[in-house]
């Protein structure tokens, strides 16, 4: 069963491309999804004294290593478009798995990460009275969701990007590369919020 | 190569004489093509409604005869009403509501209305429709775990709802959540498609005015539920995560707080009413002027009234919080911004009703299902005054005084305008007239005890009568009204009775009804340019151009009483 | 519309105003003065409460305000599906862009008049929800209300008069006593989850949210006695929380506080009683 690009798709009555279109309406939803988490985190810190002691635990070198990691591959990954646009395919190819790797770097440091404080955490608040075991406070529950959820964008962009890299070698549909390359800013610029507001601000 | 291409192209979509045999599969399962889809979602949404039909049948009949067996259930215990009543709203809001008017219409309507051969992404399409159908399983499923199916009400607050101990329902609050978080993704997918098809699939010369209103209600729906769902994405995150004893989000008792679930639902609840009012709206407003042959009414202020709405409708909701705990301060402001939201769809409302000044109306059976929906939608609009004035909201919040406002305003948008678009788009999906009197029998034989249910309701909210509750007959001040209560019940039993002249209408129609022709409305839209059942590709002999807008009715100087948008001077 | 004469524009703006202002000043005016018997409104729910005539007041003024553009709109609809029926097969309709400026005027008068309306409305229902829920009168005694899964647990003070002062508070499980003519000042606790304190007849309803305590006042005028629902879903006993207020008048409450003396019973173990008991029975098939 061959797939037919419709002509729908090639038609631009706004002049922009349809597929760019398309992804910044994707940003747009996630934006607000995880806007919508953040936003409630801030309102539960500002109300909360205790956290800057709970939030003591994280780990700081290991965020500020992530915040570099995926700033170098928001850097790869415009490399990549950048050769595309200069007809190098082949050195693209290589550009977008370097992309990819950075995300592998990330997510062995996050897990290093998890494994560490949750242990620790489990440590630190088991034996308190009136705590359900294995529960964790707020603090926590936010850390946890907020990182959780943007680890499983990052794994989901590097396997789209994965993807994207198969197309390239081929020599088709180039222009997802740029594509692939707003959405992963966009997984990018959620971090750089994240870093802050969860590891430095104690 | 690159399939860039920056502006519009006028050739017909190419090799569809050369294309291998499709099997049944490819064709009608794994389909790409915007009109199975949009079969799909429809006939999927029409079923789960015959599913949520039939929870409110097993509710009325324990509220009309309480303690009695209902047949075809069986005894209906507390647990089970409360199961019935969550999941009948559920259901209808987010597995009939949406996918019918939204997917369903979007689907078909947008590339046909737009002049385009399918939706931009097709295989994000038949993906979204995909997790959409998982959706259906696993609220479904939820019904047969242990434990039995989630009972908290539509609205889900925790605690009830994060924990098992309280709510009883231990995976069936969870399959809940699951299923309406995939409807969400499904939802967004899908939304993105319908955005972007719109804004840049439009054939040549159709500009941003010129496209029909259903059209552009459904991209401003889409719209609104993509800004607005975000946030309960998030607390649904949290809410799955305090389920499975994780997290305290929503828990006092570990530093959590209840009313934040409140917020993040009603911050997307609210926007979720005009996600579904506005195609539903914007359906009647495609068939208004094409039967009473006038252009529609300062299309502009429509627009602009359907933004406005849209815009206002993110600043309103605590009003479902009024006495929820929440500093009464606050009170003040959403009941201003709630009273000011009724005006500009009352603007719209009047839009509407100037449209038929002067026309030459006639009574087709879409037609009728559109003027209902003004006529009933005013009632609900009206009664929503009362829920949004802080006063009266302290004594009308959870009674049935608020169930008879959201049914005189989700009957409308769910069943009355998705029956006006089913009729009218009838014989271009299938290429067959429905039958004129069995359409106007089912047309009466819904409506008139649709009205006197609901309508029977207010006074039961003013008698004090509050929601999800099994049995009032404990109840001393609300035991006399038990009268009303059988009526009511007896209604329903009718306006269910009524529903199989619908599937009879379709199902003789479809194989002996009169063959259609290609515009049988005499109506402006590109839609009924294409042959009856769209072909793969629509346009078929070449792509159209469009000269205007959609609703150029009578207009003075030309010898024919329409002048559709493809048609050059 | 065709014929439309061209009044100056401030001219009939200022008409408008006028006819609007005069309409919302007859409505409050009539429902104030001449319709008696705004006691049954409520479908002959009795007004038990000092705030009752308050909220069913509003409730008459939005139902004048509303109703009237209610009964306009539906009418108008009619009329013109009646007015405007295809009766002859040659039967032409006028065309009407809607664009021009005396054609817009149909629909953004009304939509003037209609704020105007609303702002009326607001007025009104910030009068009320002040007095109910923000401005509370010195308490002249205090309750303590528990909702929990599935029933009310009451605190009343006993005869010394204090709230949670000496031993001699009365707990009572679904059954409230007050006297008539005071001011109380409830306060509000949820042990579980969400639940709702509501009393039609008072017409007050509040929520009960676990970790907090929440003060509101209701002021009983009727003797009488009258239900108490729960207000928000509180899992499967949620429809089985009855409740009874009854308000005595000043006799018969100290009759009734000299009878029911449970001086001993702890808050703790009424609950106990009130949990294991009550929802083992209701939650039985």
């Amino acid at each position: 069963m061959s797939f037919e690009v419709p002509v729908a798709t090639t038609r631009s009555s706004t002049g922009i491309p349809t597929g760019r279109l398309g992804m910044w309406w994707v940003v747009a939803s996630e934006v607000v999804i995880f806007g919508g988490l953040i936003v409630c985190y801030l309102l539960f810190r500002l109300g909360n004294d205790g956290w800057g002691g709970e939030a003591s635990f994280t780990i700081v070198p290991a965020g500020a290593l992530n915040t570099f990691v995926l700033l170098t591959s928001s850097y790869f990954v415009v490399k990549a478009h950048k050769l595309i646009g200069e007809g190098d395919r082949e050195e693209a190819f290589k550009y977008l798995w370097y992309t990819i790797a950075c995300a592998g770097i990330f997510l062995l440091v996050k897990t290093y990460e998890y494994t560490t404080e949750i242990t620790e955490m489990m440590h630190h608040h088991t034996n308190e009275d009136g705590h359900m075991i294995g529960t964790f406070p707020v603090f926590w529950g936010f850390y946890f969701a907020a990182t959780g959820l943007h680890a499983l964008h990052v794994i989901g962009g590097a396997v789209v990007i994965g993807i994207v890299s198969f197309g390239v070698k081929k020599g088709e549909n180039l222009q997802r590369v740029e594509y692939v390359g707003i959405y992963w800013h966009f997984v990018d610029a959620v971090w750089i919020f994240l870093f802050p507001l969860f590891y430095i601000a104690k | 190569m690159t399939q860039k291409k920056k502006t519009g192209t006028r050739k017909a979509p190419a090799g569809h004489t050369s294309h291998h045999e499709e099997s049944f599969w490819s064709k009608y399962v794994f389909s790409t093509n915007h009109f199975v889809i949009a079969l799909q979602y429809t006939i999927t949404g029409v079923f789960m409604a015959l599913i949520g039909g039939y929870m409110a049948y097993v509710f009325r009949m324990q509220l009309a005869f309480p303690g009695e067996a209902v047949p075809g259930f069986g005894i209906v215990g507390p647990g089970e009403y409360n199961n019935m009543v969550t999941n009948h709203g559920t259901i209808m809001i987010f597995w009939v509501a949406m996918p019918v008017l939204i997917a369903g219409f979007g689907n078909f309507c947008i590339p046909l209305m737009i002049g385009a051969d399918d939706m931009v992404f097709p295989r994000l399409n038949r993906l979204s429709y995909q997790i959409f159908l998982l959706s259906c399983v696993v609220i479904i499923a939820s019904q047969f775990v242990p434990g039995g199916g989630f009972g908290g009400a539509w609205t889900a607050y925790p605690p009830l709802s994060s924990e098992a101990g309280y709510s009883l329902t231990k995976w069936g609050q969870t399959l809940w959540l699951l299923g309406v978080a995939l409807e969400f993704v499904a939802f967004l997918m899908g939304g993105i498609n319908f955005i972007t098809t719109t804004m840049n699939a439009r054939v040549k010369g159709m500009k941003m005015y010129d496209i029909p209103i259903v059209v552009w209600f459904i991209v401003i729906a889409s719209i609104l539920f993509m800004l607005s769902v975000g946030p309960l994405i998030a607390g649904a995150v949290m809410l799955l995560l305090d389920q499975f004893h994780v997290t305290g989000f929503y828990n006092p008792a570990l530093g959590g707080e209840p009313l934040l679930w409140q917020h993040l639902f009603w911050f997307f609840g609210h926007p979720e009413v005009y996600v579904v009012l506005l195609p539903a709206i914007g359906v009647c407003a495609d068939i208004i002027p094409v039967f009473a042959r006038k252009k529609l009414f300062a299309y502009k202020i429509v627009l602009w009234t359907a933004i406005a709405t849209g815009a206002l409708s993110f600043v309103v909701w605590a009003h479902h919080q009024f006495v929820a705990g929440i500093d009464p301060r606050m009170a003040h402001i959403f009941t201003v911004t709630t009273l000011l939201i009724s005006i500009p769809i009352a603007e719209m409302v009047f839009v509407y009703i100037a449209t038929l000044y002067g026309g030459s109306i006639e009574f087709k059976t879409p037609m009728l299902w559109a003027l209902a929906f003004i006529a009933e939608f005013l009632i609900g609009g009206c009664t929503g005054i009362y829920l949004g004035s802080t006063g009266t909201d302290i004594y009308f919040h959870d009674t049935y005084f608020v169930v008879a406002h959201f049914h005189f305003t989700f009957v409308p948008i769910s069943i009355i305008a998705v029956f006006a678009g089913i009729t009218y788009w009838f014989p271009k999906a299938s290429g067959r007239m429905l039958n004129e009197t069995l359409g106007k029998i089912h047309f009466w034989g819904t409506v008139i005890p649709f009205t006197f249910m609901f309508l029977a309701m207010f006074p039961l909210g003013m008698a004090g009568q509050h929601r999800r509750t099994s049995d009032y007959t404990i109840f001393p001040e609300l035991a006399g009204w038990q009268d009303w209560r059988v009526i009511i019940t007896y209604c329903l039993l009718i306006m269910i009775a009524f529903q199989f002249v619908f599937f009879w209408n379709v199902i003789w129609s479809l194989k002996s009804g009169k063959k259609a022709e290609k515009n049988p409305w005499r109506a402006n839209t590109l839609e009924w340019l294409v042959p009856n059942v769209p072909p793969h590709g629509n346009f078929t002999d070449g792509f159209p151009e469009v000269y205007r807008g959609p609703y150029e009715y009578s207009t003075p100087g030309r010898k024919e009483d329409y002048w559709p948008q493809n048609v050059p001077d | 519309m065709s014929k439309s004469k061209d009044i100056p524009g401030t001219t009939s703006y200022i008409l408008f105003i006028v006819t609007a202002v005069i309409c919302v000043v007859f409505a409050i005016t009539a429902f104030y003065f001449v319709f008696p018997n705004r006691e049954t409104w409520m479908v002959g729910l009795p007004q038990a409460s000092s705030y009752a005539g308050d909220i069913d007041g509003l409730f008459g003024l939005i139902t004048y305000l509303v109703g009237f553009w209610f009964v306009v709109s539906e009418v108008v609809f009619f009329y013109f599906i009646f007015r405007y029926r295809k009766k002859t097969p040659d039967q032409k309709a006028e065309y009407v862009t809607g664009e021009e400026h005396h054609q817009k005027q149909w629909i953004t008068i009304p939509h003037i008049l209609v704020i105007i309306c609303d702002v009326a409305l607001i007025f009104g229902t910030v009068y009320v929800w002040y007095k109910v829920k923000q401005d509370l009168p010195p308490a002249q005694a205090t309750i303590r209300v528990t909702g929990q899964q599935w029933a009310w647990t009451f605190q009343h003070p006993g005869p010394d008069g204090q709230l949670d002062k000496g031993d001699d508070d009365i707990y009572l499980v679904d059954e409230l006593h007050l006297k008539v003519d005071t001011v109380y000042h409830f306060k509000l606790e949820s042990t579980d989850v969400l639940h709702s304190f509501s009393i039609p007849a008072f017409r007050i309803k509040q929520d009960s949210v676990p970790g907090r305590t929440i003060t509101g006042w209701f002021e009983p005028t009727l003797v009488g006695e009258y239900d108490i629902q729960c207000a928000e879903m509180c899992g499967i006993g949620h429809g089985l929380m009855k409740g009874r207020v009854y308000v005595h008048a000043e006799n018969e409450y100290s009759q009734w506080l000299k009878g029911e003396n449970l001086s001993g019973a702890t808050a703790a173990e009424t609950s106990a009683v009130a949990l294991g008991q009550v929802a083992l029975e209701r939650t039985s098939p």
